[in-house]
């Protein structure tokens, strides 16, 4: 979507704040200033950021290092469901079992 | 059984809208997705404490809500769609990946599964092109309009020197071809990238391929005219300032701004004056207070317009 339907979608958004947001790369859309487009995970970018911000109180000046650990937690995650996945397809049985004994032995139980 | 909004958001029944709010807020920020993705109790306490906070927080809607004209699902729900995370572990999510300086192209398995896949003798055989490498580089102003040679060091410890063509612009990419990754099985290295940021100058700034810069004057020059020096980027030239000059004249210096390239043609400076006052000047203050008061109005036709 354009900026123009991105500012009438999310409540709250204001022209300058967003601006600011895509120079400091925390929204990428594609194009540039005045051509902007938004796809989905854009605009789910920019909620984020207003709920960040408007809804738990983050201040300005403690968003980057919030975006920056949530990216990072997402990085790991997203590489944890690939091998996840990568293990579901391509580890025979019985070496999945052994992983899993192994897992169990050395993740302590609470 | 009926849930008590109350006793979701952990408030007495007569709490006041900003405890209402704040118990949300607190209790939002441990639950709320976003924060905690992949943990669905979080995800159903957050839900419940959501639709909570939506009824109570809305005057009418919690009037309602007390009166039993409306359950705790309330008339309506809030909208759901998908959260951050939903998106950053989908598809798409890698557009999001953390920002490292040392690390271009696609999501990295060799940083953290290297050791494992070596062991395994996985990469025999496997032939392909390096990696690119991006880097950003700042050069001073003056040094981005009349071209130099930088030196970057790389993250493994060597260093690399950049020929930085004379008038580059913010935000222009060099490539030095092979300067990348190396490749793997005989494949050609990766090239380096680097992107240009131009630090701001104190004095001069770029429009184009003109620059512009504004010149503090004395009242003398700017009443009797005369020739003086202005700092360029290649040097100092003398320019003749017209007699009467006021304040935000514009005076070009052909020729002066960003130097020629390819079919860019060469830029020019352009110079406004500022006329500076010498506040120890006793002999002009008192000659202006002898002198019979002329009928010069400078904000005539402001008060007008105003």
């Amino acid at each position: 979507m354009t900026i123009d339907e991105l500012l009438g979608e999310v409540a709250g958004l204001r022209m300058e704040a967003l601006n600011s947001w895509i120079a400091n790369n925390w929204v990428r859309p594609q194009g540039q200033q005045g051509v902007y487009l938004f796809e989905a995970i854009d605009v789910a970018r920019v909620r984020l950021i207003v709920t960040l911000h408007e809804e738990l109180q983050v201040e300005e000046e403690a968003l980057p290092i919030v975006l920056s650990l949530l990216d990072q937690l997402h990085d790991a995650r997203r590489l944890m469901l690939r091998l996840q996945s990568a293990i579901e397809e391509a580890v025979p049985t019985d070496a999945k079992q052994k992983l899993r004994d192994h897992l169990q032995r050395i993740i302590e139980p609470d | 059984m009926a849930v008590d909004l109350y006793e979701t958001l952990g408030v007495a029944k007569d709490a006041a809208a900003d405890k209402v709010r704040t118990a949300y807020r607190k209790l939002a920020k441990t639950n709320h997705p976003d924060l905690n993705p992949g943990n669905k109790a979080a995800e159903e306490r957050f839900k419940a404490i959501a639709s909570a906070y939506d009824i109570l927080s809305d005057p009418a809607k919690r009037t309602r809500y007390d009166s039993g004209a409306i359950d705790e699902t309330g008339a309506e729900r809030p909208p759901s769609r998908p959260s951050w995370s939903d998106h950053a572990e989908g598809p798409r999510g890698q557009k999001y990946r953390y920002e490292r300086a040392d690390m271009a192209g696609g999501e990295d398995f060799s940083d953290i599964f290297g050791d494992l896949f070596g062991k395994g003798g996985g990469s025999e055989g496997l032939r392909m092109r390096g990696r690119d490498r991006v880097f950003s580089l700042d050069v001073p102003f003056l040094d981005a309009v009349r071209g130099t040679t930088s030196r970057i060091s790389l993250p493994e410890g060597k260093s690399m020197d950049v020929q930085i063509p004379a008038g580059i612009d913010q935000g222009q990419v060099l490539r030095l071809k092979g300067q990348g990754s190396p490749g793997l099985g005989g494949e050609a290295s990766g090239d380096a990238l680097i992107e240009v940021r131009i630090q701001p100058h104190p004095h001069y700034t770029r429009t184009g391929n003109d620059i512009l810069i504004d010149l503090p004057i004395s009242v003398c020059e700017a009443m009797l005219g005369g020739k003086i020096s202005v700092p360029t980027a290649t040097g100092p030239v003398t320019m003749t300032v017209p007699a009467k000059s006021s304040t935000g004249t514009k005076l070009r210096l052909r020729g002066r701004g960003i130097p020629a390239r390819g079919t860019r043609p060469v830029g020019d400076q352009y110079v406004t004056l500022q006329i500076v006052l010498d506040p120890t000047d006793e002999a002009l203050a008192a000659f202006l207070r002898d002198r019979e008061p002329g009928g010069f109005d400078p904000r005539r036709d402001l008060m007008e317009a105003a």
